[in-house]
């Protein structure tokens, strides 16, 4: 238990008026006194008038303190809307963390709000707070549980992180689904506090996984992902049932879910299209076996498919990338005409899917064209949109469209908006280079816009001639006079310097203008721009290598300009070309292939989409839109060359077959979970693990019945309303797909737990009815140590036989309807009133155990023991027999030994025992009395009177005893499962120890354990169990499936739910024992 | 996930900020001021910036800004999509979401934010969750609550939360049961200079005002479900039946909400229902143009065209516009150089007309450009594709419902180039 700094030390450091005025801050505090105060504002005229901010919130402690909810309310508010303006409240935090318990629902909330906003600063303070939300934590209200958790789980105080941890813990295992969720949603809070409780967290977050409702699905995906996205060996054996109830997950829930299976299909699966790729090898492909896709990939494909319906545009992009990056090149089509329909959208939601189709539409061209119309641009597109449509246009155009694409650009070209011009021209550019048949038709469109009158336009267009040009010189050497010409007028930095580059770099082809530019631009070389100089300075140095007679006293010129110019790359260049150019004595070997160096064929750029390769980023990320790794981006993995093993996903199919899918997989040899050997129990019964009243939770249960049965309810009602199979139905469908899978799914609990829980069995002892206090269990949990040795006891194997010899033809004996055969196998000798029926109990076969109703000391001399006979009571059918044993140790006689008074809860019966007249000293008496404990585990409390005595005794009976074995077939059986499942299923997972491995050690464990019949079973790995509830005859079905070694899963079926969570409980500690 | 919010107005004031994790400093904000000061026009801004520490996302909504900082990696729809769904319920809540409806609601407002993320992730976003949570203020409401200091925090606690049909508070109750659905097209299209359509497509919504008591599950049926291209849904809309049977089964949150968006695609023919005659010009080394625009309806199916509207975005060399009109009113900003007319109502007798002369700018060149002209215009009882609802049947009630189908056929982003 952590000790908190006791409350009363606390309360003393509270201080009366603000300890510490808060320095600088909210000056302009616009809390607008009422006039009840306005004596304290005159007051603090007259003191000082830089009075000390804290003075002025006097009168919101005064509100805070008063008694009445309204004028708390009305503090509060204003606290708030000082809080939502970014103004410092928090010298008000003792007066209003003493609100925390307030019972006004609204002013409980705004003190969470402020709580949670400045908890992290006053750390001490926020302790006190604590205890409230732990009382909350225990509240029979699902709603009051989860915001308790909530707000604990925001106040970023790390002293708590241990109650937080525990808390989670909790709540992970409720009954609630809402609760969990929560529990899910503290998980990364926690870890953003404490990150050195990731192992810890992980268990719960495996815990969380295996949840088979909807609500908590996406919940415990995101806290998967932000705290262990590198564990992706947790999903495997949830990975199905991910996908089946993908549909009916919240909209929220399904973009988290769908882009974590996205990064964890490219683990798993074979890439759907190495055989189109053109990399792949003839030889390598013969070698490969032909591709077929794997039924897993395949269930994420076809599931995710209906979300592009969706309304939520996070949800179509998740899907989108997940097609993209997944599905078959055949099938990625799909995605566009949903992408497309969010171009409607918002505008900075089209920002986002424009810069996905963007990349998208470069790696597959096909998918986007039909839609091409839809990236036309209109006028009033704000400029970034009109830019992101233009790279769409330009990567659809091909040989077919690029007229009609050009016809568009045409317009585009004449718009207002010359940032969008410019990148028109640009993309020009792009389709020009790309498809050959239209250059010349876009080169005379360009060379037309070099007389426009917009500078801007001209200087595009230079840039982009030039790089045109540079594909096929020789045949435009009039465009290229034509640019000259424009260096007089053009005052574009860029587009000069590539025009000067252009007529440099082709000077042979105008042989007589070149040195004329060269003229005209050392005439203005000092106020020309770094990047112009550099390109008169390289037209300089290839003039003087082709034409030196001409140029020779002009690049002299030029290069001393250059040499004293401010900018030392400049300065460098020019020395550098003059050394190579100008031939000198101490020049080298380089002057005599300076011709070679300048004039050398230049490859002709080539005009490439920003987006090309961004897809190596998962697409719809942020770091995609960046076109940089975001923090915390998880790398998206390249397919794997081998499918690792597919079998890790199966999960055991029981009972009712499941659909489709998994009939495949079904076919498939046993296989071995992910780590199976450390598997602990796990699963959502551990509330009542966990501890709590019995009672009280099954009160609980009755109040919420929505809990876990919801979809089946649901389900029940549109079938009630002759709803065809719609997507509800569907949903309840897949949602029992997913229950069956997943009850017998691994909850694959790590060791350490398993082992302390079976410590505590331990520690608990027969006193199953004990109570455990809900805080102790494992603060610090049993470290790997366990794990390993839990491993070395799976290891070790069967190899132990059971040392006692029960006949092997248990399933014959069970055929037998007698409903106590435990006792039978036992011995002839229990059928008859034995004398001493201790005999019966006989260790061996340990089905049948004594109790103590009466010690020797306690009842002076008189000792009474009882065990329950397990056979029916004659006379009425719902009584539980009881077999007493008196023995009078006393050296008297005891006479009139008899039961009377007793206490009982409503509805139980008790049938006495005949008086026994006497009974002589070191005699020991039989007799049987019938308790009818109404299927409760209430103790039946009574008094034992003799003629002097009256003791006080009760008798409780373990759960396994309110029952009676019912005969029934392996069928019947089945059929009777399937009508208990949902809220009425319990499953546990357990790890056998050696010496109960045998066939017939488990069956004697269980039936000692409980009074049930065995069903016969044709799987030899697998035990039926059946019985009826002795008062009500509600079934109990018991499933026990044995795994790999010592790996097994107990599942328990009934209506009964507390007879059912205490019967689990039991086997599971007689199984252990 | 999401860290933190500030909603910003148009002068650059942050008057509200919300923190789920640890408190960021508004100083993040000069980022985002900066990039807008960048992007000169509102439209422009990024809706990403990257700073050094943090990533902002941002939308731009009803002349407010709302900024998110994120601090890793998220699927910036995500946020974007979450951020617009705070606007519409603001909307939903307010009447309006504009600064002032959220200074004066400021407590509502927190309490919203409040219930809608938890530790950064969205949690109950359902119009219907909230409603019961944190009950809107109505002026009956706030003066109940003044007398009586009850207030606007639902004691009871949310069961939609837990069900699973999250859309839909238990224990509705009405005494006249009605459910109505509005069926909105919109034409988006480009026409170009000599009147041909260069792109075209009907853009539909399907929005519900459904006031039914219980769980009613309802299903709805067109005549001609074909036509409908792509369909995204309200997560209430079965979509096995829709694929099996194509008709909408549901179980309707309760009040307003949208019940489906489609397209109907460009392949199918679109009837334009307006032409547009345009003479606009501008004289070379004159400080004049000329402008002149008829509009008249076409194929309207015999239903008028009302509320005809057009609005032109005139080139900056445009000094004043100096114009006639036949019916309706027009205005012209010299500043933002937009021109509106309004016409009305368009009978075909009398085909509406605004002409008249464009003064430029002495000295200035002549624009390169004409402007286009964009077009709203609304067409009621008719649905421009042809979509009819066949029928409406309830299961599950007893009650009998009162039901009505309204069409309606707008003009989307309708633009004449010129």
């Amino acid at each position: 238990m952590l000790s908190l700094p006791p409350v009363q030390k606390l309360l003393r450091q509270l201080p009366a008026g603000p300890a510490k005025p808060p320095v600088g801050g909210d000056t302009a505090e616009e809390v607008t006194s009422p006039t009840k105060n306005g004596s304290k504002w005159l007051k603090m005229e007259n003191g000082n008038f830089f009075a000390p901010v804290w003075y002025r919130h006097d009168d919101l402690k005064e509100m805070l303190d008063s008694n009445k909810d309204s004028l708390k309310l009305e503090a509060m508010k204003r606290i708030v809307a000082m809080i939502a303006r970014g103004k410092n409240a928090s010298d008000l935090f003792p007066a209003v963390v003493k609100n925390v318990a307030c019972k006004n629902i609204e002013v409980k909330k705004l003190v969470y709000v402020y709580l949670v906003r400045y908890a992290e600063e006053q750390q001490d303070l926020a302790l006190l707070s604590i205890s409230t939300f732990q009382r909350g934590l225990k509240d029979p209200n699902q709603l009051i549980r989860a915001s308790a958790l909530r707000v604990l789980s925001s106040i970023r105080v790390p002293i708590i992180v241990p109650i937080m941890m525990l808390a989670i813990k909790e709540a992970a295992s409720d009954m609630s689904p809402y609760v969990r969720k929560t529990a899910a949603h503290a998980i990364p809070k926690l870890y953003s506090l404490d990150s050195d409780q990731k192992d810890q967290l992980i268990e719960v977050i495996e815990k969380l996984l295996a949840d088979k409702t909807t609500l908590v699905a996406g919940s415990v995906v995101m806290a998967f992902e932000e705290v262990c996205p590198e564990r992706i060996d947790l999903i495997h054996k949830n990975y199905r049932k991910l996908c089946n109830l993908l549909i009916d997950v919240e909209e929220w829930g399904q973009v988290v879910i769908i882009n974590m299976l996205t990064r964890y299909a490219r683990t798993q699966f074979l890439s759907p299209n190495q055989n189109v790729s053109p990399k792949a090898e003839a030889a390598s492909l013969a070698k490969r076996k032909p591709y077929v896709m794997d039924p897993d990939h395949r269930l994420l494909l076809r599931n995710t498919k209906p979300l592009l319906q969706s309304r939520n545009a996070a949800v179509v992009m998740a899907v989108a990338q997940l097609y993209f990056h997944l599905a078959p090149k055949a099938e990625v089509g799909v995605i566009a005409k949903a992408l497309v329909r969010l171009l409607r959208s918002h505008r900075s939601v089209q920002y986002v899917v424009l810069q996905n189709v963007a990349t998208m539409s470069i790696k597959r061209r096909g998918m986007f064209e039909p839609y091409l119309k839809s990236f036309y641009i209109r006028s009033t597109d704000p400029t970034q949109i009109k830019i992101l449509k233009l790279e769409v246009l330009t990567n659809l155009a091909n040989e077919t469209n690029i007229s009609t694409i050009l016809r568009e650009f045409q317009t585009y070209i004449r718009s207002m908006d010359k940032d969008f011009v410019a990148a028109t021209i640009q993309a020009i550019g792009r389709c020009a280079t790309n498809i050959g048949k239209v250059r010349d038709t876009c080169l005379n469109g360009l060379v037309q816009l070099l007389s426009n009158r917009d500078e801007l336009v001209v200087a595009e267009s230079v840039v982009v001639i030039k790089k045109l040009l540079q594909m096929q010189p020789a045949q435009h050497s009039e465009i290229i006079k034509h640019m000259a010409k424009l260096t007089d007028n053009i005052q574009v930095p860029m587009a000069r310097a590539s025009i000067l580059w252009l007529i440099g770099e082709y000077c042979e082809h105008v042989p007589k203008i070149a040195p004329d530019v060269l003229r005209k631009m050392a005439k203005s070389f000092t106020n020309e721009e770094d990047i112009v100089k550099l390109q008169v300075i390289n037209l300089a140095a290839k003039l003087y290598l082709t034409n030196s007679k001409q140029s020779k006293l002009l690049t002299q010129y030029v290069l001393n300009l250059a040499k004293y110019d401010q900018n030392y790359d400049i300065r460098d260049r020019a020395r550098f070309i003059r050394q190579l150019i100008v031939p000198t004595e101490k020049s080298g070997a380089l002057n005599k292939y300076a011709k070679k160096l300048f004039l050398a064929q230049k490859p002709a750029p080539i005009l490439e989409s920003s987006f090309k390769d961004r897809d190596h980023f998962q697409l719809g990320s942020l770091s995609h839109l960046l076109n940089a790794k975001a923090v915390g981006y998880q790398e998206l993995p390249d397919w794997p060359d081998e499918a690792p093993d597919p079998s890790v996903r199966n999960v055991e199919v029981r009972g009712r077959a499941s659909e489709g899918v998994q009939t495949p997989l079904g076919k498939e040899k046993a296989e071995k979970p992910f780590y199976s050997d450390s598997d602990g129990e796990s699963g959502p019964t551990e509330s009542a693990d966990s501890g709590e009243d019995p009672v009280a939770w099954q009160g609980m249960g009755q109040e919420n019945p929505s809990e876990d049965e919801e979809e089946e309810e649901g389900a029940k009602k549109a079938k009630k309303k002759k709803a065809p199979p719609g997507r509800k139905s569907h949903a309840e469908t897949s949602s029992e797909e997913a229950s069956t899978s997943e009850s017998s799914s691994s909850g694959s609990d790590s060791g350490s737990e398993a082992e302390a829980k079976r410590r505590k069995a331990v520690r608990a002892g027969p006193g199953w009815g004990q109570r455990r206090d809900t805080w102790t269990p494992c603060l610090h949990p049993p470290t790997s140590l366990l794990v390993t040795d839990l491993e070395g006891l799976t290891l070790t194997d069967t190899s132990l036989t059971p040392a006692v010899s029960v006949p092997h033809a248990l399933p014959g004996m069970s055929r037998d309807p007698c409903p106590s055969w435990g006792l039978q196998v036992g011995g002839s000798a229990s059928h008859t009133p034995a004398p001493r029926p201790r005999q019966l109990l006989s260790p061996a076969f340990g089905a049948v155990r004594t109790y103590e109703l009466l010690h020797r000391m306690a009842g002076e001399g008189l000792s009474v023991e009882y065990c329950f006979s397990r056979r029916p009571f004659p006379g009425d059918p719902h009584m539980v027999a009881v077999h007493i044993q008196i023995s009078n140790n006393t050296d008297a006689e005891v006479k009139s030994l008899r039961v009377s008074e007793p206490k009982l809860l409503s509805g139980m019966r008790i049938q006495e025992f005949p008086e026994i007249e006497r009974l002589a000293p070191g005699d020991t008496a039989n007799v049987v009395m019938g308790i009818d404990f109404c299927d409760s585990t209430q103790a039946a409390n009574f008094q034992l009177c003799t003629h002097t005595r009256h003791f006080y005794v009760s008798i409780q009976p373990p759960v396994g005893e309110l029952m009676a074995p019912v005969f029934m077939s392996e069928n019947e059986f089945k059929k009777e499962q399937g009508k208990l499942t949902g809220m009425s299923e319990i499953t546990e997972k357990l790890t056998l120890p050696e010496k109960c491995r045998s066939d017939h050690a488990i069956v004697q464990q269980v039936t000692s354990a409980a009074n049930v019949g065995r069903v016969p079973c044709g799987a030899d790995n697998e035990y039926r169990f059946a019985a009826k509830t002795m008062t009500s005859g509600s079934l109990v079905l018991i499933t026990l499936e044995q795994r790999e070694g010592a790996v097994a899963q107990l599942t328990v079926n009934s209506e009964k739910m507390v007879i059912g969570t205490m019967l689990v409980k039991d086997i599971i500690q007689a199984l252990a024992q | 996930m999401i860290h933190s919010l500030f909603l910003i107005n148009c002068s650059g004031d942050i008057f509200l900020e919300k923190h789920w994790k640890s408190v960021v400093s508004q100083s993040v904000c000069d980022y985002f001021f900066e990039a807008q000061e960048k992007a000169i026009d509102v439209e422009n801004v990024p809706p990403v910036i990257s700073t050094p520490h943090h990533y902002l996302i941002s939308i731009y909504r009803d002349k407010i800004f709302f900024v998110s900082v994120i601090q890793s990696e998220v699927p910036p729809l995500f946020v974007i999509e979450f951020l617009h769904r705070v606007a519409d319920t603001f909307q939903d809540y307010f009447g309006e979401c504009s600064e002032t409806a959220i200074k004066d609601n400021v407590v509502i407002v927190y309490e919203l934010l409040e219930e809608m993320l938890d530790n950064g992730f969205p949690l109950a976003t359902e119009s219907n969750i909230l409603k019961e949570l944190i009950k809107p203020p109505t002026i009956l409401r706030s003066v109940v609550n003044s007398i009586t200091g009850s207030s606007n925090v639902g004691d009871t606690l949310p069961t939609g939360q837990l069900s699973n049909i999250p859309w839909r508070r238990a224990g509705v109750k009405y005494t006249n049961n009605e459910a109505y659905f509005d069926v909105v097209e919109e034409i988006d299209a480009i026409i170009d200079k000599s009147g041909s359509t260069v792109f075209a497509e009907i853009q539909g919504v399907i929005d519900s005002c459904i006031k039914l008591s219980g769980m009613p599950d309802l299903s709805l049926s067109f005549m001609n479900p074909r036509l409908l291209d792509d369909v995204s849904f309200h997560p209430c809309i079965r979509f096995k039946r829709w694929e099996s049977e194509r008709v909408l089964s549901f179980i309707p949150p309760d009040g307003n909400f949208r019940l489906i968006s489609y397209r109907v695609s460009s392949q199918n023919l679109v009837a334009i229902p307006v032409y547009v005659k345009h003479m606009i010009s501008f004289k070379e080394n004159s400080s004049s143009g000329r402008f002149d625009v008829t509009i008249g309806p076409k194929q309207n199916m015999g239903k008028t065209v009302e509320s005809v509207v057009m609005t032109v975005h005139m080139p900056k060399a445009v000094l004043n516009m100096n114009l006639t009109a036949t019916q309706g009113s027009y205005t012209f900003d010299p500043v933002t150089k937009v021109l509106t007319w309004d016409v009305g109502k368009i009978t075909p007798q009398k085909l509406p007309n605004l002409k008249g002369l464009v003064n430029l700018q002495s000295g200035a060149p002549k624009p390169e450009e004409n402007p286009s002209l964009n077009i709203q215009f609304k067409i009621q009882q008719l649905a421009i594709s042809g979509l009819k609802v066949n029928r409406l049947d309830m299961y599950g009630e007893k009650y009998k419902p009162f039901k009505g189908v309204k069409y309606i056929t707008k003009a989307g982003k309708f633009q004449v180039r010129t």
